[in-house]
């Protein structure tokens, strides 16, 4: 297999592009053709990302670059480019692969809605853009892609638009990503001005290179920071709102409004990978200044911290809620955390490995929740779920070993390779051992919910009609899952501590130098023991006692009601924010209003009441003193034509009596001598 | 008295007698033959002076006539065609009652 040049990689995010708009062109009966067509599109793209994965590996450490011109600025030109690198190549396969499967999934999963041909349009849109963040070399390419990955969330999670709920959780993902998207647009605008450049790799003078860095950091902003400090910190507040990172999480578990298979892509493939994807690509950015000794705050703690608190606070909540989507986001919320944490402790490589594995099985698990949801008449609450392992065997077997991946099992799912990754790294992260400790926590979290989650919707028996009923889902919706099964378990080989390949090619180092499994044995024994507590915890809670009906009390909230309450509110994050912000907001816009109705609509009321007065005048002139003149001059008119009119009284003799007179009058004047 | 005069006579003689029919009578073809009347003198004028005329070789008077006598009889021709149409309007051809289109 002959790989791809970078100067061919636009291929990749053009193809679903394509399709989108064979989507959009087909009338609403050409389904097949749209779905056809997104399907082999992404398919392509897949196997194009294979040959630039080929070409990536083969010089892992050069990050080649294809810029062009996109339009001229006085003397100079502003350029924008394709940046084809092992990020790049890793992210695009795993990106074409999740989402061909995802794609084929919908094909059976959208199988009744009227207006599937628009959903793989969508779909094929979100794809699209989310390969063009991957492959830009410019932030501002990668911005407008960006974008397109917000735009294309908001039609996909409002999809269902005739359900008030998905309509408002569509506003609310596109407001809220829209927030830290400003910081983007900042950071972003602050970089150009500074550096007078947005590529990231540009034969030395690109924004990631050397050169700009050591400006970046020698220039001091407001408050001793360095200016890649700040620049760093803006950019991540794009990433904090697109990954769903505290405080603007509050759109993810949202999201969930929207068909089952776009949760599958916007959680694992593309939204939430963006802004990970984006620190990771931004990473000598962003650890530019962590050789300043003077500066207050380094932008990696910050990322740090924050990743941290998301982590921790994800599987809190998670732990309380009932809805088996709902369950699946909030851990999705955790593991981002869990990658932030990772850039920020210095590791993006452990980032990236564990956005990989992470994308593999949390694609799964939505699939397998899609093709619960599927089967079980669109029921997603796991009390009313239940019993379902005997009558959905190939969706069981494969959400297990999601499950098992997620909470980080040992050895044979790669969750736990990748996790182990970031728990190594956050160990060795010399500023502090607190995002370790909130690392550590989240681990028993996690393996602890995703027990009672397999407990309370596969084993037990059937606690609703609808469940009672469902069947195995159809060959277009298995088939995925056990691609994706074999996958979540095969992917954590790629690297492990003894043969870490898949870090080494990131890094772009040429040997891959393995370590003993011994080291730093004793944190994964710790961290096997922690994951064998929250699954123990979780099935002496939730598996020894199964639930009998749908209405029984959960045994957690009935130890601690006040606090699952508080979870399950989702830590009243939404309260929080309609009591602050909204309420801010609206004050603001009531004095807006006021200032608007009656400051400004006075004036232009007295303008208005001026023009009228004005036309008034003009109106009385033209009655009284116009009119009357031209009045008077037709009356006179009117006369005159009265006077001419009664002289033909259509009497023919009349007319040449006058005649015979006035030539009679005529021959006397002539006979008279008058005419001489 | 000159045979012009006599022919001058004359043709004032026919040019009264033609103005009084037209101006007396109310039927509207005998108003149309006294105009024909009248017509006729002012031709007997044009032959007259040409006739008596210093050189009156060339027959520039009698071609006169002549365009006038054609122009007369297609004159005829459309009065008579409007005395038909007003009959047929107003079941007579009194020229009095054909008034109607007075101001």
């Amino acid at each position: 297999m002959t790989g791809l040049a970078v100067q061919n990689l636009w291929l990749i995010p053009a193809l679903p592009l394509v399709a989108a708009a064979i989507g959009a062109l087909t009338p609403r009966t050409g389904r097949s053709l749209a779905a056809g067509a997104a399907i082999a599109a992404m398919g392509v793209s897949f196997l194009l990302s294979c040959g630039a994965l080929v070409t990536a590996l083969a010089h892992p450490a050069a990050h080649a670059v294809s810029n062009f011109a996109w339009f001229d600025l006085g003397a100079s030109a502003f350029r924008l480019g394709w940046l084809l690198d092992p990020l790049t190549a890793f992210m695009c396969v795993m990106v074409t692969f999740v989402g061909t499967l995802i794609f084929i999934f919908s094909l059976g999963y959208m199988h009744e809605d009227v207006n599937a041909k628009q959903f793989f349009c969508f779909l094929s849109l979100f794809a699209s853009a989310m390969l063009g963040v991957v492959v830009a070399n410019s932030l501002l390419l990668l911005f407008v892609s960006w974008e397109l990955v917000g735009l294309a969330s908001y039609l996909l999670i409002g999809f269902w638009f005739h359900k008030p709920e998905a309509a408002a959780a569509a506003k609310k993902a596109f407001i809220t990503t829209r927030i830290g998207d400003l910081g983007l647009l900042l950071g972003m605008l602050w970089l150009y001005d500074s550096t007078g450049s947005l590529l990231f790799f540009d034969g030395g003078n690109g924004v990631l290179e050397a050169n700009t860095l050591g400006a970046l950091t020698a220039h001091t902003a407001l408050g001793g920071f360095a200016l890649s400090t700040v620049i760093g910190l803006l950019i991540f507040c794009g990433a904090v709102g697109k990954s769903g990172q505290f405080p603007l999480h509050v759109w993810l578990p949202d999201a969930m409004e929207g068909p089952t298979p776009v949760s599958a892509l916007i959680h694992a493939a593309t939204m939430v990978a963006a802004g990970v994807f984006l620190i990771a690509r931004v990473y000598p950015l962003m650890s530019a200044d962590q050789a300043l000794a003077h500066t207050a705050l380094h932008a990696l703690t910050v990322v740090a911290f924050i990743g941290a608190i998301t982590a921790l606070m994800g599987a809190l909540i998670a732990v309380a809620q009932n809805d088996i989507k709902r369950v699946l986001a909030f851990s999705t919320v955790s593991q981002l955390g869990y990658m932030m944490l990772a850039i920020g402790v210095g590791s993006w490589v452990a980032a990236i490995f564990h956005l990989l594995t992470h994308a593999f099985f949390k694609a799964l698990l939505f699939l397998g929740a899609g093709s619960v949801i599927h089967a079980a008449h669109h029921e997603q609450d796991i009390r009313s779920l239940g019993g379902l392992s005997k009558k959905m065997k190939v969706t069981f077997a494969t959400f297990a070993i999601g499950m098992m991946a997620l909470a980080g099992v040992p050895f044979l799912f790669s969750g736990f390779w990748s996790k182990e990754g970031i728990l190594h790294a956050a160990h060795e992260w010399d500023v502090s051992h607190l995002p370790l400790y909130a690392g550590l926590a989240a681990v028993v979290l996690t393996a602890f919910y995703m027990t009672r989650l397999v407990a309370e919707t596969f084993f037990g028996k059937a606690r609703s009609h609808a469940s009672d009923h469902a069947h195995e889902s159809p060959a277009t919706m298995t088939l995925p899952l056990v691609i994706l099964a074999i996958c979540a378990i095969a992917l954590g080989f790629l690297g492990t501590p003894a043969f870490p390949w898949l870090q080494a090619k990131l890094l772009g180092e040429a040997e891959v130098h393995g370590h003993s499994l011994l080291e730093g044995a004793g944190l994964m024994m710790l961290s096997i023991v922690l994951v064998a507590l929250g699954l123990g915890a979780g099935w002496a809670l939730y598996g020894r006692k199964l639930r009998q009906k749908s209405t029984s009390p959960d045994p957690l909230a009935a130890a601690f009601p006040g606090v699952i309450a508080f979870l399950a509110a989702r830590m009243k994050f939404d309260e929080l924010y309609a009591a602050t912000v909204f309420k801010l907001n609206s004050a603001a816009a009531t004095f807006a209003d006021v200032l608007d109705r009656f400051v400004w609509d006075g004036v232009i009321r007295f303008l208005a009441r001026l023009g009228e007065f004005a036309g008034i005048v003009n109106r009385e002139a033209d009655e009284d003193g116009l009119n009357a003149g031209f009045d008077a001059g037709s009356k006179s008119l009117r006369g005159t034509g009265n006077a001419y009119s009664r002289a033909q009284t259509g009497d023919a003799h009349g007319y040449l009596r006058v005649i015979a007179i006035g030539f009679v009058v005529l021959v006397l004047v002539v006979m008279m001598g008058g005419g001489r | 008295m000159s045979p012009l005069q006599l022919c001058l006579l004359f043709s004032s003689a026919l040019f009264c007698i033609g103005l009084i029919g037209a101006l007396a009578r109310s039927n509207t073809i005998l108003v149309l033959l006294g105009i024909e009347l009248m017509l006729n003198a002012a031709n007997i004028n044009f032959i007259a002076f040409w006739r008596f005329s210093p050189s009156p070789s060339p027959a520039t008077g009698v071609l006169f006539v002549i365009f006038s006598i054609a122009v007369a009889a297609a004159e005829a021709a459309v009065g008579l065609a409007l005395v038909i149409a007003v009959y047929r309007h107003q079941k007579n051809i009194r020229l009095q009652e054909a008034a109607r289109l007075k101001g």
